[in-house]
């Protein structure tokens, strides 16, 4: 009996061997999985702040399921939508569930991917040779940043109509061709159902085609060049005989069990607030948003999603409407150019120097703080603080080249730190 | 690490320090949506007091009455007065022409008010009618001034005067003092929060009605996923050896 | 895989055992996540609460309907064929049995109340779905005896205009057409001598 098992088993594995060489003479399965698996060596020494990475790729795919699945009940009509997302809320089995996934997905994916970018500052991941990396993941920002906004109208609440009006109406500023713009955008003279219908084209089709496509460059241009570390340094520098970098482990097994473990602490807070507080306060669902769209009555309190809100206090912080909006979008391309604008040849925020570590702490603390602020009532104290905070967020980026050029900095071991 | 903790409690407190969040006054509601029995009361004020107005046209009769615990006969003989089938939402006879016409715009549907507004918002709205004969309604509301609503309730609560004194420092504006019963209602003071409380109940409830369902499958889902974590993290712990 | 089950019989060392246990236990605890993660995704393809809405119990009064006549209405997307049958359309329904594929309707979909020789609960009212049971095309009424397109046996019933599937009176369906079974009884009960209702035989609504 044993032995026939046995004699199964191995009939299976050849079995399965010799399908998987059918495979590779004419597709590089076995290759693709060593280069970007099984021998792909990433260092030894990763700490919490590494484990974005993956949390956002696992983000990406949870709004990807969760957003079909939507798609299957809602309808990008403005006489039906806020309708269908009772429906899907009520009527639909479970849709209660794939809609709290999905609106809380939103947010969880901006949490991870503005900590993910975080990671990036403090230790230099946008640094020769990683300048591509860093670009491509600026422009998935910008796609994630669409892809909210679009995503924001679809359920044709009264928050949602007012913030595409808003956010519409910043186009309009551009002189000579900005009216024509907005109406271009929307395709009539105000948010409709002409404007719904496209957006929702953007949000389901074309920015998640170009999200995933940008990802995988993303992690090929990553793969290419080897992940940093929290030291900074280049482990492919320093090999063993094997021609493997000493100080790096296998991707797999060693670092998917540890992203296993950050992707399920993360669930954990992610089905923390699911289940028990969708709405997150009105932070991650608006109250007005229960409301639906009336085009005769702006909310009381508007505010964007949180995660636009520090652009939009910057915006607030400028008493001239052209003024905000190239001062806003300067801001968010700013980034960009980070790879450039830090002239300091240390990587890891361990070994820079103080300038560097207040400027970085400086920089989060008015980044948090004009996100607060654009939340908050509109009041000569908010104004005050808007424009303190702008101000040292450009300082962070302008003054860069300055401060960074003759940091004291710290003697960087040359193999990792435990 | 510790930089991004200090740069976040940093950016709290000065924020928190500079906006002291100021507001409209609400009473606390104080209902509990897992209390059966003041849902069905609620159910029940809400079908003769508010449904002849109001819709509610996302909720069902039929499983409003399941989560309610009310069998399929006693939502048709207490709860349906118009003719529609258990399956069907609960929407009102009332044209929005009509509406329209009677009130300035037709009465918003209540489905989800309870999420826009809040508890204590209907809450104290419900105990903010006062007598102003200079209106159509005979009413206003100290939470939403100028509103079209009638004070339904009137027979229950009284009627009762609003106290307003002027406030000579910013240029004379009126400020809301309290309320004065002229006219005691057919119950108690304590018996009416207790029916609107019941009304805000079941109001919530109709907001979102998988709440309940929703926390019971979070806690197995949380538990769920501790069990993985344990045993994930030994994985892990085991597999690492090798690099140590 | 193989020689980690290999190493498992053999237990050379504890961690080795260990190692495979706990992969297998991160394997499997996974994999449950995965199928309970899927059962709401997958269970949100069924009818929702207003399809279900919709798709309740219809009502038809029968008083107007004349002996002889039929009519349809629809019930959850499919046509529903009431018939007020005639005394020689119902005796007609002895006449064929010989030529009949299921004539005691043991094979095919009706509720127990109309798995008798009429199919129905009241001799006279036949209540049908319209859906063939060869590729669910909607069956014609042909009620007229023996006309010149459908040959000198035809004793009245309903035609398929799709294959030529052949029902008589009772929706029973013919020997040599390409439908295999009759047509389907659905659940329906007489809420008082007038109203017919299609879609349920139980409660009081």
């Amino acid at each position: 009996m044993a032995s026939s098992e046995a004699d199964v088993l191995d009939r299976l594995g050849s079995g399965l061997r010799a399908l998987g060489a059918w495979i590779d003479d004419r597709f590089p399965m076995t290759k693709l999985i060593k280069e970007h698996a099984t021998e792909y060596y990433a260092s030894k020494n990763f700490n919490v702040w590494y484990g974005f990475g993956i949390l956002a790729t696992f983000v990406l795919v949870l709004q990807l399921v969760t957003g079909i699945f939507l798609t299957m009940n809602y309808k990008p009509a403005a006489a039906d939508a806020f309708a269908s997302v009772e429906y899907i809320m009520r009527d639909v089995n479970w849709g209660w569930l794939i809609r709290y996934l999905h609106s809380t997905g939103a947010s969880a994916f901006f949490i991870v991917v503005y900590l993910h970018m975080f990671r990036g500052l403090l230790y230099g991941s946008y640094k020769k040779p990683r300048e591509l990396v860093w670009i491509i993941g600026m422009f998935i920002y910008l796609c994630l940043m669409a892809e909210g906004f679009f995503g924001y109208l679809l359920p044709w609440g009264n928050m949602s109509y007012w913030g595409a009006q808003v956010i519409v109406s910043l186009f309009g500023s551009i002189p000579v061709v900005g009216n024509g713009l907005s109406e271009w955008i929307r395709g009539d003279f105000f948010i409709s159902d002409i404007t719904l219908n496209r957006f929702f084209a953007f949000h389901v089709i074309a920015v998640p085609l170009m999200l995933v496509m940008l990802v995988v460059v993303h992690i090929m241009a990553l793969h290419e060049v080897g992940s940093n570390n929290p030291d900074g340094i280049e482990i492919k520098e320093h090999k063993g005989p094997d021609g493997k970098p000493i100080d790096g482990v296998a991707f797999h097994p060693y670092h998917t069990s540890k992203d296993l473990v950050i992707i399920i602490v993360f669930l954990i807070a992610f089905a923390a607030v699911v289940f028990f507080a969708p709405d997150m306060g009105g932070y991650f669902l608006e109250h007005a948003n229960f409301e639906p769209a009336n085009q005769l009555q702006t909310p009381p309190e508007i505010a964007p999603v949180w995660y636009f809100t520090p652009f939009y206090a910057m915006l607030r912080a400028v008493p001239n409407k052209l003024a905000g909006v190239v001062l806003m979008g300067t801001a968010v391309l700013l980034p960009f150019f980070l790879p450039w604008l830090d002239r300091c040849r240390v990587k890891s925020i361990r070994y820079r120097g103080t300038v560097y570590k207040v400027a970085l702490m400086v920089f989060a603390v008015s980044f948090i703080g004009l996100g607060y602020c654009g939340l908050q009532k509109p009041t000569e104290m908010v104004y005050l603080f808007c424009r303190i905070f702008t101000i040292l967020y450009f300082a962070f980026f302008v003054l860069m080249p300055f401060y960074s050029r003759h940091e004291k900095t710290k003697p960087v071991p040359t193999r990792v730190t435990p | 690490m510790r930089i991004a903790v200090i740069a976040f409690v940093l950016s709290l407190g000065l924020a928190g320090a500079a906006f002291a969040q100021e507001g409209a006054k609400l009473e606390p509601a104080n209902n509990n949506i897992a209390n059966v029995g003041s849902l069905q009361r609620g159910a029940k004020y809400f079908v003769n007091y508010c449904l002849g107005c109001h819709s509610a046209k996302y909720v069902r009769y039929n499983r409003m009455a399941q989560d309610l615990q009310i069998t399929e006969k006693q939502l048709v003989e207490n709860l349906m007065f118009t003719g529609e089938r258990p399956f069907d939402t609960m929407a009102n006879a009332m044209r929005p022409a009509d509406a329209t016409r009677w009130f300035g715009r037709p009465p918003p549907d209540l489905s989800l008010m309870a999420r826009a507004r809040g508890a204590d918002y209907i809450y104290t709205f419900l105990h903010s009618f006062y007598a102003a004969p200079n209106r159509p309604t005979g009413v206003d509301n100290i939470v939403l001034p100028g509103t079209a609503m009638p004070h339904v309730l009137w027979k229950l609560q009284g009627v009762q005067h609003a106290k307003f004194t002027t406030d000579a420092e910013h240029g004379g504006a009126q400020v809301f003092e309290g309320f004065e019963s002229v006219r005691s209602g057919d119950l108690s003071a304590e018996e009416y929060d207790n029916v609107v409380r019941d009304i805000v109940n079941f109001l919530d409830y109709i907001g979102e009605p998988i709440k309940m369902q929703r926390q019971q499958l979070g806690i197995r889902v949380i538990g769920f996923l501790l069990v993985f974590l344990l045993i994930a993290y030994m994985l892990k712990r085991e597999i690492w050896k090798d690099v140590h | 895989m193989a020689p980690l089950v290999k190493g498992c019989s053999v237990a050379e060392s504890t961690g080795f055992t260990r190692r495979h246990f706990l992969t297998v236990a991160t394997l499997v605890t996974g994999g449950a996540g995965v199928v309970g993660t899927a059962v709401p995704f997958v269970s949100s393809f069924n009818p929702s609460a207003r399809a279900q809405a919709l798709g309740g119990p219809v009502q038809f009064d029968i008083s107007k309907l004349e002996r002889g006549a039929l009519a349809k209405v629809e019930w959850r997307g499919r046509p529903i064929y009431i018939v007020h049958r005639t005394e020689e359309m119902l005796a007609s329904l002895g006449k064929d049995e010989a030529l009949l594929r299921d004539p005691t309707s043991k094979e095919s979909a009706q509720p127990s109340y109309a798995t008798n020789e009429h199919r129905s609960l009241r001799p006279e009212f036949l209540v049908l779905e319209g859906v063939c049971t060869h590729l669910g095309c909607a069956p014609l009424p042909r009620f007229e005896v023996a006309p010149a397109d459908l040959g000198p046996n035809w004793p009245g019933g309903f035609f398929c205009p799709c294959h030529g599937s052949r029902f008589d009176l009772a929706g029973r369906v013919f020997q040599g057409v390409p439908a295999p079974l009759n047509l389907p009884v659905p659940a329906y009960r007489f809420v008082n001598d007038n109203t017919l209702l299609i879609g349920s035989d139980t409660g009081n609504s």
